[in-house]
């Protein structure tokens, strides 16, 4: 279903869909969730299995691709990749720092 | 055999392979970090797919996708009040069955979804969505429960916890927080008759799909009430929401189930479970509570686990092992 919103007279007011309406998230983070491909089981036996950090995730930045990939623009760092994953492959950084300097 | 159970006969459900990858909420909304109520509605979306049509009531989830000008929703979506996302969803529901008897528009199989807090589902929107149910429209509901007002700052809700610390319930010399117990809102539901009542939790990703799939395959209104962590209001860290969602099923906190036609059935029989003092002791809304609350909040626990049992058929083994 597709209508021209700029032709309806009667839409005053209309959303844009878009990603990060609330602009680049991955601003709130203080931690980074780094992937240690050794661990990862995907990565590893270069099969798709696995997969928790993704399903898993909140925020749906994690793709379920091999190597597991993270879109750093958008996450939040809230850590429950690396609590849920099995092989504890990922490990959250400190990286408030680095942002301060 | 009823018409829900017919239906469901033939389920196909997920399981970890072929889970689809589409994201039908767009990552960068404006959710806290390691929101589980976020993370059951990405869920329920990817399980129902995009012939959906959402109305949403006010609340966190309605706040965090779609302030203006964007949105974050990839399907047809509608915010409306806090008490009438049930009933907007009916109008929705009936308008579409108007226009296709009409010759209008061709039937697509369209899912008619509508969500609430658990205030706007046991507290403000109950009418409506009882209406709803009453009248038998072919619709999802989903009630996210995390257990208070969160979005306007944790304020206590009709399904907050007992002893639960909110911004309206706060625990002092003289109070321990919340002094009632937490409606049980799947049950008022599930007395309604409706074909498809279940609970469910994105800590068991897996089953809660499964559920939400059921719900949109059954004709008729279905129900699922669906527990999410909120790590700003229930104090705890992000990374371990999943853990207390596990922990809250682990100790029959929040057991899972389903009723389809009346007939109660539990998904996890939890032989063994955890004592609620392991729960509670994750989250700092609860760390006030002395032994004697946690005492009385473990026998309530035991109590409505055991009605739980008796409503499914199953031996209460389970409470008597615990008891040796």
């Amino acid at each position: 279903m597709s209508f021209d919103v700029e032709k309806d007279p009667f839409i005053f007011a209309h959303s844009k869909l878009c990603e990060g309406e609330a602009g680049k998230t991955g601003g709130w983070r203080s931690y980074k969730p780094i992937i240690n491909h050794e661990k990862c089981t995907p990565s590893k036996n270069k099969k798709p299995s696995c997969f928790l950090c993704w399903l898993y995730c909140p925020e749906g930045v994690v793709k379920k691709t091999i190597p597991v990939t993270i879109d750093y623009d958008y996450c939040k760092g809230c850590g429950i990749c690396a609590e849920e994953c099995p092989t504890k492959a990922i490990e959250m950084v400190d990286e408030s720092k680095e942002r301060c300097a | 055999m009823g018409t829900a159970a017919e239906v469901l006969k033939d389920f196909k459900g997920f399981n970890m392979k072929n889970i689809p990858t589409e994201e039908l909420l767009s990552p960068g909304h404006r959710a806290c970090q390691g929101c589980v109520e976020i993370l059951g509605l990405r869920l329920a979306l990817k399980a129902i797919g995009k012939d959906v049509i959402v109305a949403s009531a006010t609340g966190c989830m309605e706040i965090v996708t779609s302030p203006f000008p964007q949105t974050a929703w990839r399907v047809p979506w509608i915010h409306v009040a806090f008490e009438n996302a049930a009933a907007v969803i009916s109008g929705v529901e009936a308008a579409y069955k108007a226009l296709i008897r009409k010759g209008k528009i061709e039937d697509k199989k369209v899912v008619f979804l509508a969500y609430g807090g658990d205030g706007g589902t046991a507290d403000i929107g109950l009418q409506a969505l009882s209406g709803a149910l009453e009248r038998g429209h072919d619709f999802v509901y989903l009630c996210l429960d995390n257990e208070a007002y969160m979005n306007t700052g944790i304020q206590r809700s009709s399904s907050t916890p007992y002893g639960a610390m909110t911004t309206t319930s706060p625990p002092g010399k003289k109070s321990i927080g919340q002094s009632t117990w937490k409606k049980n809102l799947p049950a008022i539901v599930a007395a309604h008759g409706i074909p498809y009542v279940a609970t469910a939790s994105p800590a068991y990703p897996v089953d809660l799909m499964n559920k939400v799939k059921k719900a949109a395959t059954v004709p008729g209104p279905a129900y699922v009430h669906i527990y999410s962590t909120c790590p700003t209001g229930w104090r705890h860290d992000s990374s371990i929401a999943i853990e207390v969602a596990k922990m809250a099923v682990a100790t029959n906190v929040f057991p899972l189930y389903e009723v389809i036609d009346g007939e109660w059935k539990l998904s996890r029989k939890n032989p063994k479970p955890k004592p609620v003092r392991e729960y509670l002791k994750m989250q700092r809304r609860f760390r006030h509570l002395t032994d004697d609350e946690i005492a009385k909040i473990q026998a309530r626990v035991d109590a409505e686990w055991k009605t739980l049992l008796e409503r499914c058929g199953e031996s209460p083994e389970a409470a008597k092992d615990k008891d040796e």
